[in-house]
């Protein structure tokens, strides 16, 4: 069958169904999946370069007429391919809770206030060396119904794009050190050796003295092998 | 930082590390993925594909999201990539197909009864594998709290006669082909209606993909 992107890779990826995680249990496919051949479907897919993002879309601290309560922290980082190939030019788009743990999105009803200085969107674009960097706020943890006295540990929302449709990847970045991860069964839905990639490494060389703190956090998107797919070889 | 360094994700040379894990989008995420006019803050995709100069019939398509005990979903997000009505993807090298600005790609979230819709045109026939051209198709994939990794599906149509030979439909069990094909059923402002709901789980699970 032909194969661009390796689908070992794959295995890194948490399950469909993760129990402990109970939405997973009636929004996942009890159906086996269809292996699918990678043809020009999934080898293309879609590009949302510079022209489209707007240079303070990346600094959530900027985007109305006051600065949002809490940490000021810097996350920067590099988007590459397994193979440790840069990914450039490609749309990253993240989104957060404010300082106190509360999203403004409707549906949060946690009882923590909202800030009229946070949104908790953001987006740019990667450059020549796969490079991004966002400047925002510590998000706050938050409590979910999920089990009793369930917490979600700090994170902010990730969504990549990539070089194709099959190298599209939403995720959640952690903080070094979150006592509430290793409870998290989101976070724990992934496979223990895999799950430390999820947290940012806290570094000081980003960070800006007297102003703020900086993480870094590197993504690593599905990589085509080097030997041309349009060879076929049966798995 | 030297240019060289790949930073701290722990990798001693190019292809030690793995790739990043999948994580839900969670309840929350039309503040950044589809914000509408709610916060200030502008979609960059929408769920209107159709360019002034896009190539092909104008078509809405529409359906639900349903999960396993047959409830609609009320907070999933579709995204949608595809070619254009004469087979051309966009992209790629980052160039749109000659003489237009059609994208090809678009992203809607589901209301509260689990709908959502899409405006675009149907698209022609692409390359497959082997030499084999594939009947016009639609690629979907799905995201929602409780969904931990992306569901990857497709949107084929009713009444394609390149549906009996298409080389992807013919991996899924003949019995299960009917979740991909999206039903004709009238018009939504003079465009033609195509059905397609998506079934998490279940009796008539629709169909998911392992790429």
């Amino acid at each position: 069958m032909t194969t661009a992107y390796p689908r070992d890779s794959l295995k890194a990826h948490p399950p469909y169904l993760a129990p402990a995680y109970v939405s997973t249990r009636t929004r996942s496919p009890k159906r086996p999946l269809v292996i699918l051949p990678h043809t020009l479907s999934e080898l293309s897919g879609p590009v949302y370069g510079h022209d489209s993002v707007l240079e303070n879309d990346s600094d959530l601290t900027k985007q109305h007429v006051g600065e949002p309560l809490g940490e000021r922290i810097i996350v920067s980082g590099r988007v590459m391919d397994e193979d440790g190939r840069p990914i450039s030019d490609t749309l990253i788009e993240i989104w957060q809770a404010n300082a106190a743990g509360r999203y403004i999105h409707v549906v949060d009803q946690h009882p923590a206030p909202l800030d009229p200085n946070f949104t908790g969107a953001g987006r740019c674009v990667t450059d020549a060396e796969g490079r991004y960097k966002f400047t925002t706020i510590r998000p706050g943890a938050y409590p979910w119904l999920n089990h009793p006295n369930a917490w979600r540990p700090n994170h902010i929302h990730f969504s990549l794009f990539g070089p194709s449709f099959l190298t599209r990847l939403v995720t959640q970045m952690y903080f070094p050190g979150d006592p509430l991860i290793p409870l998290d069964p989101i976070a724990c839905a992934v496979p223990e050796k895999d799950r430390e990639r999820l947290i940012a490494k806290f570094d000081l060389e980003t960070t800006v003295p007297e102003w703020a703190l900086g993480y870094r956090f590197d993504f690593v998107l599905r990589g085509r092998e080097h030997t041309p797919f349009e060879e076929p070889h049966d798995e | 930082m030297s240019e060289t360094d790949i930073g701290d994700t722990g990798m001693t040379h190019a292809g030690q590390a793995g790739i990043t894990p999948s994580q839900t989008v969670g309840p929350y995420f039309n503040i950044g993925l589809t914000p509408g006019d709610r916060y200030g803050f502008t979609a960059l995709v929408g769920d209107d594909l159709v360019t002034e100069d896009t190539v092909g019939d104008v078509i809405r398509i529409e359906g639900r999201v349903i999960d396993g005990d047959g409830v609609p979903v009320p907070d999933a997000m579709v995204e949608i990539w595809q070619a254009d009505g004469s087979g051309r993807y966009s992209g790629g090298a980052g160039v749109p197909p000659p003489n237009t600005t059609f994208k090809g790609f678009g992203r809607a979230e589901c209301d509260l009864d689990g709908r959502y819709g899409f405006r675009t045109v149907k698209p022609g026939r692409v390359p497959g594998p082997e030499g084999k051209e594939q009947a016009p198709h639609v690629n979907v994939g799905v995201f929602a709290r409780g969904i931990l990794r992306r569901m990857f599906t497709r949107i084929y149509f009713a009444g394609e006669s390149a549906n009996n030979d298409d080389p992807i439909l013919a991996l899924v069990p003949a019995e299960r082909r009917g979740t991909l094909i999206a039903q004709h059923d009238g018009t939504v402002d003079g465009m033609p209606r195509y059905v397609f709901d998506v079934r998490l789980q279940g009796e008539d699970e629709t169909v998911f993909f392992e790429a």
